[in-house]
């Protein structure tokens, strides 16, 4: 079997069994958005108006959560060791488990985000503003989120460094996304914006690999 | 170029190099920079609209234009060191994050300082304030990242290449005031054009960017001694050297 499939074929049956820490980051947005409406109060226009931010944020910490297992339990009983000695591009095996970890993980995330725009009050055409925003914006946090995963994989602290490292280098797509989906409200155009978070995504999507199977590789030094 | 570069990527060398700089560094980095401030302070004349409020220019500018040339210089290095695999170029890294992130710290109060007369806020939410601000949060990553290795060589590697990936921001902070209708003002000083300012105004301008400069190098300088004395404290040379000193 071709090492790429048998690493989709491994996902998928720990997916099968039903891996609890999957759903953690889809439950933690769901909770950290109902508690805006109980904290800022349940005005609808309030929450219309901060609603886009509330729930790029909560798409941000909860990518930040499923990513810190990404590859540390494969760090750990020694999977990641066995991809290095492997004849198979490092690159492409890692891009795989990444593509996986973003069809199980963030996934869930974007089939639930009606649920999310429906309890923050968002029109519809905000919705597909969002829809889009997360399809394009999710795989690009994977892709350098991934970076300093496996560059913090040796270090046994890793949860809040991750969040120092990586929340400051996503502030520019939480920008773009957030000011898209105010575009819609007001019923402008918004493809300016998520052209630039897909151009940024085409980058990301061409350096980001090289540079994730280098980090994999100086962890394991 | 290469053959004269190539000692460097000892750490004997480095060190002795950076002894040699940084005295001078330091002297005429501090002295030019007291004549330009006090020239900046004292001599140059009022703005026409901001009174004596804009000489604070004097130092928020060199200080924010700091902050990004000694990211540039970190993500030159990490470039090298990853290329190259120079270990020099990693403690280099670390020398010079906590120097930019105090520079970019400056560079934000300074502006905070400087906004509250002007614009009546001491912060806003605009696009090269923002972008400033994540700078720092750059800095204190890699800084944060480095530090939590054990194994300091690993830790410079890591530290590189999370320095390469916020580069991107760079671009973003120097373009942020042409992208954005923000409130801060656009660039004054530029390679091309002719500056929009009176020339007594901007002498003491240049005088301290390159003063601050040179300082800061100064400062890295030390601060790569310091690194190199302590990860290569077992090498011979590092004894021989403390011995000659005569501390035991």
């Amino acid at each position: 079997m071709h090492p790429i499939c048998a690493i989709f074929k491994k996902e998928f049956s720990l997916l099968a069994k039903g891996s609890a820490e999957m759903m953690m980051p889809l439950l933690f947005s769901v909770i950290v958005v109902s508690l805006f409406p109980l904290g800022v109060g349940p005005g609808p226009d309030t929450l219309q108006l901060i609603g886009p931010g509330v729930i790029w944020v909560a798409a941000l910490l909860s990518a930040l959560l499923g990513l810190e297992h990404l590859f540390r339990d494969d760090f750990q009983d020694g999977t990641l060791e066995q991809y290095l000695l492997s004849p198979a591009s490092l690159t492409m095996m890692l891009m795989t488990r990444l593509f996986c970890h973003w069809l199980f993980v963030i996934v869930p995330l974007i089939l639930i985000s009606p649920l999310l725009a429906l309890f923050l009050n968002l029109t519809l055409n905000m919705y597909w503003a969002l829809l889009c925003t997360l399809l394009v914006g999710t795989p690009l946090l994977s892709l350098v989120g991934a970076i300093a995963v496996a560059l913090t994989l040796s270090i046994n602290k890793g949860g809040v460094l991750l969040a120092v490292l990586l929340l400051p280098v996503f502030i520019p797509l939480l920008i773009f996304a957030t000011a898209a989906i105010n575009n819609a409200a007001l019923q402008l155009t918004w493809y300016g914006q998520l052209g630039i978070i897909g151009a940024m995504l085409i980058f990301a999507l061409a350096l980001c690999p090289y540079a994730i199977s280098y980090a994999i590789k100086v962890s394991h030094h | 170029m290469w053959k004269w570069l190539h000692p460097y990527a000892k750490t004997e060398a480095t060190y002795k190099l950076a002894g040699q700089l940084a005295p001078w560094f330091l002297l005429v980095g501090a002295f030019a920079l007291l004549i330009g401030t006090l020239w900046g302070l004292l001599f140059a004349p009022a703005d026409y609209q901001q009174g004596d409020a804009f000489r604070i220019i004097y130092l928020h500018v060199p200080s924010a234009i700091l902050s990004m040339g000694f990211y540039s210089g970190m993500a030159v290095c990490a470039f090298i060191g990853l290329v190259w695999q120079v270990r020099t170029c990693y403690m280099a890294i670390v020398s010079i994050a906590p120097i930019g992130a105090c520079l970019t710290f400056i560079a934000l109060w300074t502006g905070a300082t400087w906004g509250k007369p002007m614009w009546g806020t001491w912060w806003v939410w605009d696009a090269r304030l923002t972008s400033e601000l994540i700078l720092l949060f750059l800095y204190f990553g890699v800084m944060a990242l480095y530090a939590s290795f054990q194994d300091k060589l690993q830790g410079g590697k890591a530290a590189a290449v999370m320095a390469l990936v916020g580069v991107i921001n760079l671009p973003i902070i120097h373009f942020s005031v042409e992208w954005w209708n923000t409130l801060h003002q656009g660039a004054t000083i530029t390679k091309f054009a002719k500056p929009s300012m009176a020339p007594e105004m901007l002498w003491p301008l240049l005088l301290n960017i390159v003063a601050l400069a040179i300082l800061c190098a100064g400062l890295v300088c030390r601060r790569l001694q310091n690194e190199i004395f302590l990860r290569e404290i077992r090498r011979p040379w590092v004894i021989k050297m403390v011995k000659k000193a005569g501390v035991k």
